[in-house]
């Protein structure tokens, strides 16, 4: 791709990009929210066409007007949300748009057999070419979209941050599937926030700042603190705002609580204190939020101040949840900030009346338009609407699942900044985070879940390492 | 070898499910009935009533074809009823009582009914309008132009074609082959052609089959030229059980309401993408073999609607319940 | 701002026809001709708005034109003639009113049944059941106090006006209250508004008895004025789902104005009288109603949202 530009509605996304990669070749694209790596994939994938610049594919020039002329031309892009039909089997969403014919017919045993060898190929034995999308797993469904992608014969695969919804261990199993992709001389592009993703995976690494190019390094010849400071212009160490020193009374506890995931979990919040919760995907983390409050109830155990049997209860009682899924369970999209920012206060008739500006201006909300869409608003400024919308009610615990994913590193900092003005505003607050540094540097003691139990307890700031050996199960402290 | 095991395990597995429940309550209602007819001192299963059941729903079992199609997109037809009646009188008009009539008039069904399914599938795909109201207002149009140009039956249709609506071959009557046979082209169609695998795609999400190549517009075109279809046909097969065309003859039966509620009823999900032919023809006969249990116990007809109504709404209720704890896994 | 500005469009179509049914007959400009107008409308917009609560919460009520029948036929049979009956029976209609819509609500909610299958069954129990009662034929009369609300005036003003105003008014306070941007909020996105303390299936609950109190009261006043029949009810559901969408309103929910709603309903029967004003009565009328519902929604068409599932 060279010189690619591109504006939307007057407003300049790219410009003059250039980026290349060889067949065989894993090339990561990194850059904050709203550099232009989605737009260039976009651009690369025939859902746009750029204003300047032009797009050659083994040396020949070519121009896509829709995405299936894309993937004709061996172009396959994987998006976040799974293009992906739950009802149908597995079979029939890798061929769907190209179900082959044999006399007019479907041949439907062509569909099946070259399904399964393409899952043979891959190594990949959990499920086979008949089961419905609907009953597999985020990381199976990953691998279908990959199977898909494969079965067009394409030459270059766009994932768009594929582990984003991946658990630690799933995430070993997708590096194993990108390795296979460069065997079979695939071109992999692969976009990611996570800079450790970059060089496990990695040959060469591009750099978007702004819409343009900042560099393009193997990365061999690259430090991950470099990789950062390109991104952002701004040092590792200013990541995390200072911890609290002081934490006071219980503000909530746990005692036996159990449901069906979970079992004898103990643990306690105090007012100023930020408990993160660590574990791989599957071990109950969030399980464990929504047990708390109410959503998927304990079933056994104490808890103070009360065991809520409903959110209503929870939330009576002081317990807030920022969602880890923002857009499905966070927000009404096409409602306006000021109606989701007080939807929880006027569910519960607390809080009185608002200011909103006030409360907008308290999340850090730039620019604070109350009567604007929230589907209109940033990742970023979206979770400090959620983040407005539990303040409104004072809560004295607020869980975080997930609070920074799909934010951007400008964002994510204020949302630490805010997590942590609230602790010492007197809040008790969970974090759950899939990212250990970030878990890291904001918890003052950490909980590793395992298996729908609690698998230890760690003071602030133990290793990475000793957070994964608790949590895969590998040495008990 | 193996790969045909696959296939026909699938198949298998896809059986199972809503249609298994619908027609498990089909011979629920067959037993129960029997017994009620047999307390009452009469005779369930004779050769009367199963002719009854096959003609009662042979006419509603080929709109409700239809309208699987429709719901299996993700689209309804509301204006099946009216289009019904049309059609009827286009029938009945055209053949005038001669035989040399037949052939015209059943291809001009056939044009008048898939112009109609042409006009809602641009009117929901190129205009963007919401297919309930699409249908609706479609409905209206020929509301407004059947009654304008008719206020009573019209047109006769001749002996030989009469024959459609009244003869059979043993114990089966003429009209349910001609629903089995719609009911057969239509479950090929969703197994094995590409536009049936797109019919399921477009209606599981338009969004994910748009970017697997597929147009989608042209399939809820298509789709829907093919429920009107469909809807033509139950015209002509009315027209010839009643020898003549008839201006309320779609309304009277109900038949648009009643063909969605009988699809739904198969467990067609109204969203769409999921659901099929089988469960349709299922839900179909259970409504028929009601009515039928009804008609022989002598029930007042009024009280049937209110059954009828309860029944659906439970069935529908059964899978929701069903579909929740599948979720919940 | 914004509300204002998605209004728009159905009050300048409204607007339009008022013009033009004022140009082919003057007295409409008279406030007596204007009140005529209101008040034929007036059981129509009611049922619209409260229609709109229910399509806002992402649902669909297709029971209300049979409600409206068993209301009219179960006052005539109770009343038969005799005013001391009239009060109480009023009070009656509008406990079935609400029972319905309770029965709607906690069978769409509870039990998961799609709101249209739900109140597609109660329009067939529903009429099924009130001449499974009568014997199959409206019986008995109306008394005249109870016609009073359909036809007379209270000075200058119908009743049937000020009934309008009333509801309409409450249905715009409703809106606004806490009750309805948690009601917008539901229609938008469930598990959010759930996952926020809102009780998702009592807000949705609440919508569905709004439109059967809706249909209470525009059985009352159309028993009024149009009379004793089994057909008064006939078709109203769709009349009232065709104005709410013309009002703008997205089938699907979470968008839309309960004034402009109600305006989709005036507009409607501004159609209609438009249509007769200008010759075109009897049957074609339907087919140019036809017409020009699928006009007004592709015209105003910001592509409504088939559904939308989430994915896995």
């Amino acid at each position: 791709m060279r010189g690619i530009a591109k504006s939307f509605l007057g407003v300049r996304v790219l410009s003059g990009v250039n980026l290349e990669v060889a067949a065989g070749e894993v090339h990561a694209v990194v850059g904050e929210n709203g550099a232009g790596k989605s737009t260039l994939m976009k651009i690369l994938a025939g859902v746009h066409s750029p204003d300047e610049g032009s797009v050659e594919i083994d040396g020949v020039s070519v121009s896509f007007a829709h995405p299936v002329e894309a993937q004709r031309a061996g172009v396959a892009i994987i998006y976040q949300e799974f293009n992906l039909l739950p009802e149908r089997s597995v079979a029939e969403n890798v061929f769907l748009g190209r179900e082959p014919v044999r006399r007019g017919l479907v041949d439907r045993t062509a569909m099946e057999t070259d399904t399964t060898r393409l899952l043979k190929e891959l190594g990949e034995t959990s499920f086979v070419s008949h089961d419905l999308v609907r009953h597999l797993s985020i990381a199976q469904q990953q691998v279908v979209e990959i199977l898909k992608a494969l079965s067009q014969d394409a030459r270059i695969i766009v994932m768009d941050e594929p582990t984003a919804a991946l658990a630690e261990h799933e995430v070993e199993l997708l590096y194993r599937l990108v390795a296979r992709l460069r065997e079979r001389g695939i071109a992999v592009l692969y976009i990611s926030h996570r800079l450790r993703e970059v060089f496990d995976l990695a040959e060469r690494v591009t750099v978007l700042k702004d819409g343009a190019l900042v560099r393009t390094a193997d990365t061999a010849d690259i430090t991950s603190d470099e990789l950062v400071r390109l991104m952002v212009g701004r040092d590792l160490g200013t990541y995390f705002p200072p911890r609290g020193t002081e934490t006071g009374e219980v503000r909530l506890s746990v005692r036996g609580g159990g449901n069906a995931v979970l079992d004898g979990i103990d643990l306690q919040v105090s007012e100023g204190e930020i408990l993160g919760v660590a574990g791989l995907q599957g071990s109950g983390r969030t399980e464990l939020a929504k047990a708390i409050f109410g959503a998927e109830p304990f079933t056994r155990g104490t808890m103070s101040p009360l065991r809520p049997r409903s959110v209503r209860q929870a939330v009576a009682a002081g317990i807030g949840l920022v969602n880890e899924d923002r857009k499905a369970e966070g927000l009404a999209l096409r409602q306006s900030v000021r109606d989701n920012a007080l939807l929880v206060s006027r569910s519960v008739r607390r809080g009185g009346r608002t200011d909103i500006r006030e409360l907008l201006e308290s999340v850090r909300l730039q620019p604070p338009r109350p009567e604007q869409e929230v589907r209109y608003l940033s990742g970023g400024n979206q979770q400090k609407v959620v983040l407005a919308k539990w303040i409104t009610v004072a809560p004295k615990v607020l869980i975080f699942d997930e609070p920074t994913r799909g934010v951007d590193v400008g964002a994510k900092a204020a949302i630490h900044d805010l997590m942590r003005g609230l602790a010492k505003d007197g809040m008790a607050i969970m974090m759950i985070s899939s990212e250990l540094p970030e878990l890291i540097g904001m918890s003052d003691r950490i909980i590793v879940m395992r298996d729908g139990r609690i698998a230890g307890v760690l003071p602030a700031g133990p290793s990475e390492e000793t957070v994964m050996h608790l949590a895969a199960g590998e040495v008990t402290p | 070898m193996t790969e045909r095991t696959l296939t026909s395990f699938s198949l298998r597995r896809k059986v199972t499910g809503s249609t298994l429940i619908i027609y498990l309550a089909l011979i629920g209602v067959l037993l129960i009935g029997w017994v009620l007819v047999a307390v009452d001192g009469g005779n369930f299963l004779t050769l009367e009533t199963v002719v009854g059941i096959q003609q009662r729903s042979a006419a509603l079992g080929i709109v409700a074809v239809g309208q699987t199609l429709a719901i299996l997109v993700g689209s309804l037809d509301l204006s099946v009823a009216y289009l019904i009646s049309l059609t009827s009188l286009v029938a009945a008009e055209i053949m005038a009582g001669q035989d040399s009539g037949i052939l015209p008039a059943v291809a001009a069904v056939i044009a008048v009914s898939a112009l109609i399914g042409l006009v809602n599938g641009l009117v929901i795909t190129r205009l963007h309008v919401h297919a309930f109201i699409a249908t609706l207002g479609v409905a209206l149009i020929i509301k407004g132009v059947v009654d304008h140009l008719y206020d009573g039956p019209s047109g006769s249709v001749p002996e030989s074609f009469q024959r459609l609506g009244y003869d059979r071959l043993g114990p089966v009557p003429v009209s349910a082959l001609l629903w089995a046979a719609v009911a057969v082209a239509a479950w090929f169609l969703l197994r094995r052609t590409r536009l049936g695998y797109r019919i399921y795609a477009v209606g599981g999400d338009e969004e994910v089959a748009r970017l697997s190549g597929v147009r989608t517009g042209r399939i809820i075109v298509a789709t829907h030229v093919l429920c009107s279809i469909c809807a033509g046909i139950a015209g002509l097969l009315l027209a010839g059980r009643l020898g003549a065309g008839a201006p309320t003859v779609g309304t009277d039966g109900g038949y648009d309401l009643e063909s969605i509620a009988a699809v739904v009823l198969g467990g067609t999900a109204l969203a769409g993408g999921k659901g099929g032919v089988p469960g349709t023809v299922g839900g179909v006969l259970l409504l028929a073999v009601l009515d039928s249990v009804f008609n022989q116990l002598e029930v007042n007809a009024f009280f049937k609607d209110v059954v009828r109504g309860v029944v659906i709404v439970a069935a529908v209720a059964v899978y929701a319940r069903r579909t929740v704890r599948r979720r919940s896994r | 701002m914004r509300a204002l500005r998605s209004m728009g469009p159905i009050f300048l179509v409204l607007a339009v026809l008022l013009v033009l049914i004022a140009a082919a007959n003057p007295f409409f400009l008279e406030p007596a001709g204007f009140l005529a107008f209101v008040k034929r409308a007036a059981p129509l917009v009611i049922l619209a708005a409260g229609q709109y609560f229910v399509i806002v919460s992402g649902e669909f009520d297709l029971s209300v034109g049979s409600l409206v029948t068993v209301q009219v036929v179960v006052a005539a049979r109770l009343i038969d003639g005799e005013e001391s009956a009239t009060w109480w029976v009023l009070a009656l209609l509008i406990v079935i009113g609400l029972l319905v819509g309770l029965v709607n609500g906690v069978i769409t909610t509870g039990l998961r049944v799609p709101s249209f299958i739900t109140t597609l069954g109660m329009m067939l129990v529903l009429s099924g059941a009130v001449f499974l009662w009568t014997g199959g034929a409206p019986r008995g009369a109306l008394s005249e106090t109870f016609r009073m609300f359909g036809r007379k005036d209270l000075g200058a003003v119908p009743w049937s006006v000020l009934i309008l105003l009333v509801m309409g008014g409450a249905a715009i306070m409703l809106m606004r209250s806490d009750f309805g941007k948690r009601l917008m909020a539901t229609g938008d996105n469930e598990r959010a508004a759930g996952l926020s303390g809102v009780r998702v299936n009592r807000t949705r609950i609440l919508a569905f008895v709004i439109s059967g109190l809706a249909a209470a009261v525009a059985g009352i006043l159309l028993g009024g004025f149009a009379g004793v029949s089994a057909q008064v009810g006939q078709g109203l559901e769709f009349q009232a789902i065709t104005a709410v969408v013309l009002g703008g309103v997205a089938l699907g929910g979470g968008r839309g104005s309960v004034v402009a709603a109600m305006a989709g309903a005036l507009t409607l029967e501004a159609l209609f009288t438009l249509l007769n004003l200008y010759g075109i009565s009897g049957a074609l009328e339907y087919a140019v109603q036809g017409v020009i519902i699928i006009a007004a929604v592709a015209a105003g068409a910001v592509r409504l949202p088939f559904k939308r599932v989430a994915r896995a």
